[in-house]
Parts: C-alpha cells; structure tokens; sequence
C-alpha cells in the first residue's frame, strides 16, 4: 500500500465511483421504505427495468431524449401499477409480508422485462445522451491514474440528484408532505394528506432514481440482469447507513464501494481472490454488532 | 358423509393430541405412501422419476428445513441454497475421507456440518432480526457460495472444481454415480424425506416447535415466559440447516450427480425455495409439500403442457412465463391466502368433514 500511491489512488477512486452507484441504488431503498416503511427488494429489478425499457425504446427507433421521457411515463404506470395491485391490499401487514410482496414484484418483473426486450445484455446508449466517454489520465504522487470521464460524470450526476431531492424533501410541498408521512402515517393521514397519492409519488420518485441509476450503471457496463446480484450489495450500504437517512445511504455507499475494492485490491489475492462478493455483508455484520441503527439511522430499530 | 370425526372416540390423552387424529386421515396418509412406494416406481418412466420426482423430493426437504426457521421461528433466511451447500460439500468430504462408511449414513451426517455452521451465522439472531438477520443470511450465502469455488480442499483439488460423485452401493446395489437407477435414487430419496418428515413433525409439535412459534408469535412475550430466545433461535438455526443440509448432500449426489455443483447453490436457489415456503404455507410442514411440488412443476408443466393445449411457446418464452406467473402468484397468495397452499388444503378438508351438511 505504500510502495505504490498511485495504485491505492486508482484503487480508492475505483472503489468510490462503485460506492457512488451502490449508493445511488440505495438511495431508491431509502426512500421508499422512509415514506411507506416498505423494505423494498424491488429497486435493483427496477434499476434494470428502467434501463432495459430505455434501450429497448431506442432499439425500436424512438430518439434517445424521448425514450428517457416515454420510460419516465413508464415508471410512473408502474409506480401507480403496484400501489394499486400490492400494496393498497396489503396495507396494515406485517412488515416481512411487503418485504416478501416486493419478492413477488421483484420475479414479475424480471420475467416481464425479459419477455419485452429479450434477456441478452444490451449496450447502454450513452453517446446519444451526450454522455462523456474516454478516460483523463491523471499524475498523481508519481503514477498514473486514470479516471473514466463516464465515472466523473456519474458522481456529478448523482451529487446533482441528490441535492435535487433534498430540495424536493425540504422546501417543497409535497416534500413536506412526504416528510410528515414518514414520522407518523396516522398523523400525516388526520391533517389531510392522502396515503395512496404519497405512495405513487415515492414510487415514482424511487423510479427515477432507478432510471438514473440504470443509466450511469449501464454506460460503465453493460445492461443486463446480472445487476440484481449487485443491487444486492444496497443492503449492506443501508445497514451502515441506517434505513432511514439519505445521507447515510451516501455515506454508507462509499464506505462499502472504497472498503471493497480495497480489501479485493490488497488483502483478496491472499485467500484466493473475489471476496468483492461477500466482504461488503463482513462490513456490514460487524458494524451491526455495534451500531445498530447505523451511522445516521433512528435511534428505535426493531431488536430485543 | 366422506370424511367425519363422529364416533372416533378417543380415550386417552396421546390419541387426542395425535397429529393424525382420525382415521380417514390416517387411510389417507397411508394411500399417498403407498402411492409413493409402490405405484410410482412401477407406473412411472425413467424421465418422471429422475426429473420431476427426485427433484421435488429434494425441494420438499429443503423447504422443510427453511419452513421451521422462517414459518416456525419467523426468522428470514435468504441463504438456504448455501446451507444446502455446506451439506453437498461436507458429504463429499465425508466420502473420500471414509469410503467405506454407507453414504445414506454419510448423507445423514453431513447434514450436521450444515447444522453447525447454520448455527454460527445465526448467532447474530439474539441482537438482530427482520431485514437486519436477512443481511447475516445474505453474508453466509456469498461467503459460503465463493468458499465452494475459491477453496480447493472442499472439492479435493479436482481439476474441474467440481464435486465428483463416486458410485457407493447398499447390498451390491448402486445407490450413487452413474450406475445407480433412477428408481434406486428415488427409493434412497423417498425413504429419507418419509423419515425426516416424521423427525420434523415430531418436533415441531413437541416442546421445541412450541417455544419457536411463541418466539414466532412475540419474542418478547416468549422470553418473558422463560423460553431462553437464544437457545430458542439457534435451535431453529441448528435444525433447519440440518434439513437444508441433507437436502444439499440429496440434491449432489441423488439427483445431480456432481457436475456444476458451485453454480447449482445460487442465491437463485435460495430465492426459490424461499417461495416454495411462501406459497406452500408458512409455518406447515404439509405447505413445504405443497409449495415444492407446485414450484418444482410448474416450469416442467408450461414447458410441455401449453404445447400440448395447442399454444405454442418456446423454451426461453416459458421460463420468462414461469417467473411472472411466480411473481404474481407470490403477490396474490400474499394478499388473498397467507397461508398458501396449505391452508387450501384443510379448508377443503374442512368441507368434506361437513359435506353434504355445511352448518
């Protein structure tokens, strides 16, 4: 670690740009579970839904900023589909119940995407939504680091939503009414705000953050549905961050993105390498055994 | 008329706490054997047996095993398939380190190892619970899933990374390897989850199974009670990885017969026999039947079975059917039947108790 710096350099940015993208996925967690309490397995699956309706939009001719609106619209269908079939029935359920509910979304949509636009992974139209491509190559403590503008991009992007959704959640009305929900649905119910509208919009909300997601996920990689393992790895970045905190998704996500492709980087090679696949839940389970709720989490979790 | 409970007199304690208390049950319990004995193997072609048979025997075990711990303990375990795992690969060990030990016994045993390392990654169950135990289960199944590729001593350095099968025999016939008959591996298969089955019934219905479903229903409560919460949980752990585990030693060397054995204990797997339980009935030994029997067959039966009806579909097209319909199936047993399959199964029951005199 110290004969190289311009390795653990490359390693650290690595790590943060996969930790900008873990968190990004669980920001669509956060923000579901904060409005309706609902553990929603379902975020990975709509990351790639999002991405492979894009795609498969543009593949059928629509130009690539319509296909972005058009599976905007999509995700809303869909935002408004699964509060009406899930989870308006099964409101007052047990909390496991939605969580297995969103297993059910979770297999419907998999197999829904794959018969639409085929289960073969796609190539992410990147250029067409002038997004950068090519690598700037940095000197830095006497080596090479190189760092792909599409990963520059995507921590941009991502700091940019972010920022957007704590304006939404501060200053605007909805916001606030969002707010209120997540502190208390009877309360929020009493003063007159709908439930049922509430949870659209944070679906729909969680929709677009998947959509973004599907995005700079897709132009480093290919789009594919392999990403439901990755999507994942939220879990962990939520247990670090606390369920409940935007901010501690950010930070969770980083701190397992860095962690990860650090320990791969330095200590993998010494018991046989992809540890990547498990040492996020390490992280993660031994953080709980001594923070509970995480960095930024409620103090009152569930535990005896 | 069919099916009634007057005079079925019981006159002892044991006969009234039986789990099958009356006779048509028991008639019926025996016929489903006797079917299961005698008319399949003889009736059967070598294709149900091996393909649709052995597999949902070994669906139905492994459901089992997650049934006590997510429907009897109400502890959610997302890593099923790795402690199947655990069971394949330690059997195999089990097997080149004492070849001539009887592999039903070694199959047996190795659902022990299962045990102790299930109860090592529940052990964060005392302080945790919900989706934060989900994230422990969740580590044992990445962690164990790249332990079986990355460590050379669990497969015995074999070149092809995977678990070979050797052909081991019960009274100079072949129960395992290529040699074995279908029929022999169905009968080893059959008699283990016959067995199994009334080991799990018996617990769960004694001390064991009561203190789970109280942790189950209100730990606190439970505790409260004096039920210790840990012994409780780790039980729970330590049992239904027993039952995962010789699910997984079944799954390698009954039914797969070694090849990609890595690949085979996926989270995918997990995910699958999470939904057996789901739509089988949480919490019912009969709805991990149930469940596995309907999972297990459902690909197969829209594979073949739509074709047949005269729509055509292709391969890729059915599987694509297969996990919509499983999603939505999951969905609608989880709003209209919570629980499943199984609670199905004694409504109806219950109507032919009563029939042809509903009230």
């Amino acid at each position: 670690m110290v004969q190289a710096p311009d390795l653990l350099v490359q390693t650290v940015w690595e790590g943060l740009v996969s930790g900008v993208l873990y968190a990004l996925i669980a920001l669509g967690f956060v923000l579901i579970f904060k409005a309706s309490g609902v553990f929603n397995f379902a975020q990975g699956i709509m990351v790639v839904f999002a991405a492979l309706t894009l795609v498969g939009l543009y593949e059928k001719g629509v130009p690539a900023f319509l296909a972005v609106i058009l599976t905007l619209g999509v995700m809303f269908a869909l935002a408004v589909t699964i509060e009406r079939v899930v989870l308006r029935p099964l409101v007052n359920q047990p909390d496991i119940i939605l969580f297995m509910a969103t297993f059910g979304i979770t297999y419907f949509l998999i197999g829904f995407g794959e018969s639409l636009f085929g289960g073969n992974p796609k190539q992410m139209i990147a250029e067409q939504l002038y997004l950068p491509k090519g690598a700037v190559d940095l000197q830095i403590l006497g080596g090479l680091v190189s760092l792909q503008k599409i990963d520059i991009a995507a921590a941009v992007i991502a700091s940019l939503m972010i920022a957007a959704l704590a304006v939404f959640f501060q200053y605007t009305r909805i916001g606030r009414a969002l707010r209120a929900v997540a502190d208390s649905h009877k309360a929020a119910l009493s003063v007159g705000i709908s439930l049922n509208q509430i949870w659209v919009i944070v679906w729909f909300t969680a929709g677009i953050v998947a959509l973004i997601t599907g995005i700079m996920w897709g132009a480093r990689s290919d789009v594919s549905f392999a990403l439901e393992i990755v999507a994942l790895k939220a879990l962990p970045v939520l247990i670090l961050g606390g369920f409940t905190s935007i901010p501690g998704a950010i930070v969770g996500g980083l701190i397992i993105g860095i962690g990860e492709k650090l320990g791969e980087f330095y200590w993998g090679p010494l018991i046989g390498g992809g540890i990547e696949s498990w040492l996020a839940y390490f992280i993660a389970l031994g953080f709980l055994l001594f923070r509970p709720q995480g960095l930024f989490g409620d103090k009152i979790i569930e535990r005896i | 008329m069919l099916y009634r409970e007057a005079g079925q007199y019981k006159s002892s304690y044991a006969s009234d706490m039986a789990v099958f208390p009356l006779k048509e049950d028991r008639i019926g319990i025996a016929v489903i054997l006797a079917i299961a004995l005698v008319a399949i193997p003889f009736l059967g072609s070598d294709f149900f047996i091996a393909s649709v048979m052995i597999p949902f025997l070994v669906f139905s075990l492994a459901a089992i095993g997650l049934n006590i711990l997510t429907g009897y303990t109400g502890l959610i375990s997302l890593g099923t398939a790795a402690f199947m795992g655990v069971g394949a690969y330690s059997c195999y060990k089990l097997t080149t380190l004492f070849p001539g030990v009887n592999i039903i016994v070694l199959i047996l045993v190795s659902g022990l190892f299962s045990a102790g390392i299930g109860v090592l990654f529940g052990l964060p169950s005392l302080r945790i619970k919900g989706f934060y135990l989900a994230v422990a289960t969740l580590a044992a199944q990445f962690f164990l899933q790249w332990a079986f590729v990355r460590v050379p001593w669990l497969f015995n350095y074999n070149a092809s990374g995977a678990i070979e099968v050797p052909q081991r025999t019960l009274f100079n016939i072949p129960l395992t390897g290529a040699a074995a008959t279908p029929e022999t591996r169905y009968f080893v298969c059959l008699g283990l989850v016959v067995v199994l089955t009334w080991f799990a019934s018996n617990i769960v219905h004694g001390k064991l199974g009561r203190s789970w479903m109280a942790v189950r229903d209100m730990d606190i409560a439970a505790e409260l009670m004096g039920i210790k919460l840990l012994n409780a949980k780790l039980a729970a752990f330590a049992v239904s990885s027993y039952f995962c585990g010789v699910a997984g030693a079944m799954m390698i060397f009954l039914w797969y017969g070694g090849g990609e054995a890595a690949d085979v204990f996926s989270i995918r797997l997990s995910f699958n026999i999470l939904f057996m339980v789901i739509i089988g009935g949480l919490g019912s030994l009969i709805g991990s039947f149930f469940g596995a029997a309907f999972l297990s067959i459902l690909p197969t039966a829209l594979k073949f079975g739509l074709p047949a009806l005269g729509i055509p579909i292709q391969g890729a097209a059915a599987e694509h059917v297969t996990f919509m319909l499983v999603g939505a199936l999951i969905i609608t047993f989880l709003i209209v039947e919570p629980h499943g399959l199984a609670r199905l199964w004694q409504i109806g029951k219950q109507k032919l108790r009563t029939w042809p005199f509903p009230y």
